[in-house]
């Protein structure tokens, strides 16, 4: 391999390279230092006179005396079955003092697009024990559901619940867990460990690290490796993978502090213009295909700046997952666990995966009348903020109730409590019922009749 | 010889010069704009968008990985058009028209690079049907004959730019889309299909001003905002707020003959879903399967963004070809900001000057040449046909001031506002009363006249009052509490939350809510409306408000959603509103 060394520029990230022969776009290329140690990069603009490299490490020591070489092709990453139970560098490399990888295959690290027509439906209703996910916010195989959090906030705990009590019901198949950090600290990093090890998870588990004192521009690349071996594990040794990427809001500086050292016209708040298509090839690596066995899940984590959802990293997100789940401060503050705020939290796939032959068939309608009820409660507060309790009609007063309640049986459970869909949902008719049922206007007659502790009939699994 | 084919080979080929990304550009090609160009040793589909001295700028249709400085780079002359002909229907494509369950075929569950695959089956053979003999005269536009494609009848026509002709054969029997059905005196041969390039629209005789509205089943968009057919329509609002909901809803059951529907840059499992379910759904007019009227495009957010571009028009033209033959069409574009997002993208990595938030100075022009599409029209052959165009906005933040969003507001004729404080409460459809309109109620008017009922439109008017008062009053009550608010007012906040909670609420996963007929629709707000006459009364006869709460018989009122043959639950509602109304009236 040819080795060049006419460095002429390098600025943050990049390095500029003249005087080469022709290079592919994309190209993955190797930056060889004077004392041998070798850093890694991609060609992000590639011309007759020069080539824009982007390294994954950091710069320091690369001079215009380093050398290049171009290796003809695109960055791949080896992939096999014993990566299970392995930890790897956020740039694909074995931590734990472990063997190289055996690559039973070598594939592209981006990643083509799942053909639409070759999609099957995600429907499979996957339970978590956590009554404001599978109540309200149902979560299916093959669906991208992120949760939208704050600095400071247990979303790593709502995650590892997740992970650690995911099941679906009537199957036998357990997932396998793929798990990336972009740029966490090594105390976050330990607890997700630590849990691993203590439920046996690690075993099927694939470990990929950059934490916070790893390269930035590394991160770019860390959710690709990650999604190429959970497609790998999905779609060709037919498992059912469940990833964990964490935190996005990282990922998304690092693309901000590249597209700043290229001088690109920044989009919005200084992030890339083209930052909602780079998310969406990686979001999009979800789903289930026809004809396969496995599927790929997606739990992207991101903490939002400044708890704001409209900052663009919550919001190109939100245009593109399938949903969100959202923790919220101020129930934080009240001492719940999970705090997981129902009313700005949706589940798009909720429809395909619950009612009759999923769930129950009361399930959509429980899951809207709570929303109601919990959405109507939560504004009275406001108002009785300013007039008082006594300035409230009787059924305000019951609407305020059920905010209270709905916040204090529904959303609070324990970090280990693994309730089943049928106690989620009859705990929601039991709120319901501190209601009027005139007031139940979402549900038809039947199911009241049918569900509804005043009138239940029998309430049984479908 | 040899020189002169190395001559003109030399001018038609050129060379690659530098790839970034989408865009690359290429040197000693000679080009035009918007020319279809083949990029690279794989030959990529690209297009030319700038040609700045001896450089030629294109926009590639795929992924640009590994390509090199020095690859070649060939000129097709022809510029980016699809193919239109018996085939269409039931098909879902990318964004420039390529069979997505063809490119399954050919290279499996990924969409990889280098695969063409044209945008019709040129062997399947086709029962045409001719309408015209030997001896007539026809004119671009004519109809020669028909092909039943689904349970649609596929209209095949002479092509909008060909000159008057006579015919001298026309064939019957089967033939596939490139065979010559049709050969004219003056030795023009024409088969099924046509090519049109997507940028530009297909000629009509006459544009003409929408009179009927089209149909959706949904009560807040027929009863309160409707769209005409041959209308414009957008729909902005924040993620999860009811976008693509309700453009599905629209594509379902609307009263369109035919329905394009473009999933432009958003996600594959939405596209999946519309391919799994509409061939399970039946049309409410014609009982046929709803894919059988419809044709998807789907560039999602992952796919190339070029192609992302190119799908609005694909989709368009293709809308207009089944205009041509006399149809309603109705078109949805979700997301119109994905597609202007991609011309942003395009945009500055040709380092154009940028305008407002980042979007090329020429936003606005494009949004509305795209909108201009739409529109009821007089057909070259003197039928008429519509293109109803109803695109969902995605406003960064959910904040309506951005320029997509602004952009299309000055051109569409209805406003569809979502409102995240609606969908986080499950009030869908999400669309704020008070901030939506539509342009259309004054010519839809005779219509509702004369198809609904004389005494719609005041019905309309009433609710709108309603609604439109209860806003004013919550503002008070949000002060000092309801139970302040003099007693007619306290009926009007109830009546205001019987039309939000039983009229305007819909639920589109309900089997019978999900469609509701404007019969049905007038039949509910009626209820609403004596309800309300009732309780004034009352009121007058010196009943108080809590007393009128308590009527039972309006608590039934909500379930009439849910029930198909609702008639004579609702004949009984009424009738038991009425007595219990009297027993208060005699009672005080
Ligand atoms: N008319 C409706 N009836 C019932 N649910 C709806 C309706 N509209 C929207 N929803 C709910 O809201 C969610 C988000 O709607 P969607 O159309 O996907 O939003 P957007 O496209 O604006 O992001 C849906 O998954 C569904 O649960
Ligand atoms: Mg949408």
């Amino acid at each position: 391999m040819k080795e060049y060394r006419t460095i002429n520029k390098i600025a943050g990230p990049l390095v500029f390279v003249e005087k080469t022969e022709p290079i592919g776009y994309q190209e993955l290329v190797n930056i060889v230092l004077f004392d041998g140690t070798m850093k890694r990069g991609q060609v992000l603009d590639t011309s007759d006179d020069l080539v824009v490299v982007q390294i994954f490490e950091t710069t320091t020591g690369i001079g215009k005396d380093s050398g290049v070489r171009f290796t003809g092709e695109t960055i791949k990453m080896p992939v096999g079955r014993d990566m299970l139970g392995r930890i790897l560098s956020g740039g694909g490399k074995p931590i734990d003092g472990g063997p190289e990888i055996v690559p039973e295959k070598r594939l592209d690290i981006t990643g083509a697009a799942i053909n639409p027509y070759a999609r099957s439906n995600p429907s499979d209703f996957i339970q978590t024990g956590i009554s404001t996910i599978d109540g309200t916010n149902t979560l299916v195989r093959g669906q991208k559901l992120p949760i939208f959090s704050g600095a400071g906030l247990p979303h790593n705990n709502i995650a590892l619940q997740i992970a650690r009590q995911a099941k679906v019901p009537g199957s036998t198949e357990g997932f396998a867990v793929v798990f990336a950090a972009m740029g966490i600290t090594k105390e976050e990093a330990n607890a997700f460990m630590q849990d691993f090890e203590r439920t046996g998870a690690l075993e099927r588990a694939v470990v990929f690290l950059n934490l916070a004192d790893d390269p930035a521009v590394e991160r770019i690349i860390t959710p690709r490796l990650a999604l190429t071996t959970a497609e790998y594990l999905a779609f060709e040794l037919g498992m059912h993978v469940l990833v964990i990427l964490t935190d996005m809001t990282n990922y998304c500086e690092a693309l901000r502090q590249i597209g700043a050292a290229r001088e690109e016209v920044p989009g919005r708040r200084g992030y890339p213009g083209y930052m909602y298509t780079d998310l969406a090839c990686l979001y999009e690596r979800a789903g289930i295909i026809k004809g396969l066995k496995g599927s790929v899940t997606q739990i992207p984590i991101l903490t939002m700046p400044g708890d704001d959802i409209t900052h663009p990293i919550p919001d190109l997100t939100g245009y593109i997952t399938e949903g969100q789940i959202v923790v919220n401060r101020d129930l934080h503050r009240k001492g719940i666990y999970p705090p997981i705020n129902v009313l700005p939290s949706l589940s798009r796939l909720m429809n395909l995966g619950i009612g009759k032959g999923h769930t129950r068939e009361d399930h959509k309608k429980v899951s809207d009348q709570m929303y109601a009820g919990y959405a109507e409660g939560n504004d009275l507060r406001g108002l009785v903020a300013i007039v008082g309790k006594d300035a409230l009609s009787e059924r305000d007063r019951m609407f305020l109730e059920f905010a209270d309640l709905f916040e204090n049986r529904f959303v609070r459970q324990g970090y280990d409590e693994d309730r089943t869909i049928e106690d989620t949902l009859n705990l929601g008719w039991e709120l319901l019922s501190t209601l009027p049922v005139e007031q139940l206007v979402r549900i038809d007659r039947e199911l009241i009749q049918k569900y509804h502790p005043k009138f239940r009939t029998g309430a049984k699994k479908e | 010889m040899e020189v002169k084919n190395e001559k003109t080979k030399d001018k038609k080929q050129g060379v690659l010069k530098r790839i970034a990304g989408p865009v690359v550009t290429a040197v000693n090609l000679d080009a035009h704009m918007y020319d279809v160009v083949k990029v690279g040793r794989e030959a990529l589909m690209g297009e030319v968008i700038k040609i700045q001295g001896d450089n030629v700028i294109i926009q590639v249709y795929e992924d640009t990985s590994g390509i090199k400085p020095g690859e070649p780079v060939e000129n097709t002359g022809l510029s980016l058009a699809v193919e239109l002909g018996p085939g269409l229907l039931t098909s879902i494509y990318d964004g420039i028209q390529r069979p997505l369950a063809v490119l399954v075929e050919k290279m499996g569950n990924f969409i990889e690079r280098g695969v063409t695959a044209p945008g019709l089956s040129h062997t399947k053979k086709w029962k045409f049907v001719p309408l015209v003999k030997a001896g007539d005269k026809v004119e671009a536009g004519a109809i020669i004959g028909e092909v039943q494609e689904t349970n649609i009848v596929h209209r095949v026509m002479i092509p909008p730019t060909a000159k008057p002709g006579v015919i001298k054969v026309i064939k019957s029997g089967e033939y596939t889309v490139d065979e010559i059905i049709c050969t004219l005196e003056d030795g023009r041969e024409f088969p099924m299909i046509q090519r049109w390039p997507v940028r530009v629209p297909r000629p009509v005789k006459e544009k003409m001003n929408p009179t009927i509205p089209l149909i959706t089943g949904q009560r807040i968009l027929d009863g309160l905002f409707p769209i005409a057919k041959g209308g414009t329509a957008a729909i902005p609002g924040p993620f999860g707020s009811g976008k693509t909901v309700t453009q599905q809803q629209l594509a379902k059951w609307s009263d369109a003959e035919i329905v394009v529907y473009i999933g432009c840059g958003e996600r594959g499992n939405e596209m999946t879903e519309v391919l799994t379910e509409f061939p399970h759904l039946e049309d409410p007019k014609t009982g046929k399967p709803l894919m059988e009227r419809t044709v998807l495009i789907a560039n999602t957010s992952n796919m190339p963004v070029a192609a992302r571009e190119a799908s609005v028009y694909t989709g368009i033209t293709i809308a207009e070809y089944f205009r041509d033959m006399g149809y309603d069409v109705s078109l949805m574009a979700d997301s119109t900001s994905r597609w202007a997002e991609a011309m942003r993208e395009i945009s500055s990595r040709l380092e154009e000057m940028p305008g407002e938030e980042g979007y090329p100075a020429y936003l606005a022009a494009r949004l509305s040449e795209f909108y201009e599409r739409a529109g009821l029209v007089k057909t070259l052959n003197g039928a008429r046909g519509s293109v109803s165009v109803i695109g969902a906005v995605s406003p960064p933040g959910g904040d309506f001031s951005e320029p997509v969003t602004q952009n299309t507001l000055r051109i569409v004729k209805v406003f569809w506002a979502l409102d995240a404080k609606l969908s986080q409460r499950r009030h869908f459809p999400a669309i704020n009363w008070l901030n939506s309109y539509s342009l259309y109620l004054d010519s839809l008017q005779d219509w509702y006249d004369k198809e609904v009922s004389p005494d719609w439109n005041q019905i309309r008017s009433w609710a709108m009052g309603v609604l439109q008062k209860e806003a004013e009053l919550q503002e008070i009550v949000q002060l000092v509490g309801s139970d302040a608010l003099p007693e007619t007012e306290q009926l009007t906040i109830e009546i205001a939350r019987m039309i939000r909670e039983i009229f305007l609420q819909q639920n589109a996963y309900d089997a019978v809510d999900t469609f509701c007929d404007m019969k049905k629709q007038y039949d509910m707000m009626k209820a609403i409306r004596l309800y309300s006459d009732l309780a004034y009364a009352a009121q007058v006869a010196g009943v108080s408000p809590a007393q009128i709460i308590t009527i039972k018989a309006k608590n039934d009122l909500p379930q009439i959603k849910f029930i198909k043959d609702y008639k004579p639950e609702l004949a009984k509602i009424e009738k038991q509103m009425d007595a219990e109304f009297n027993a208060l009236r005699s009672a005080a």
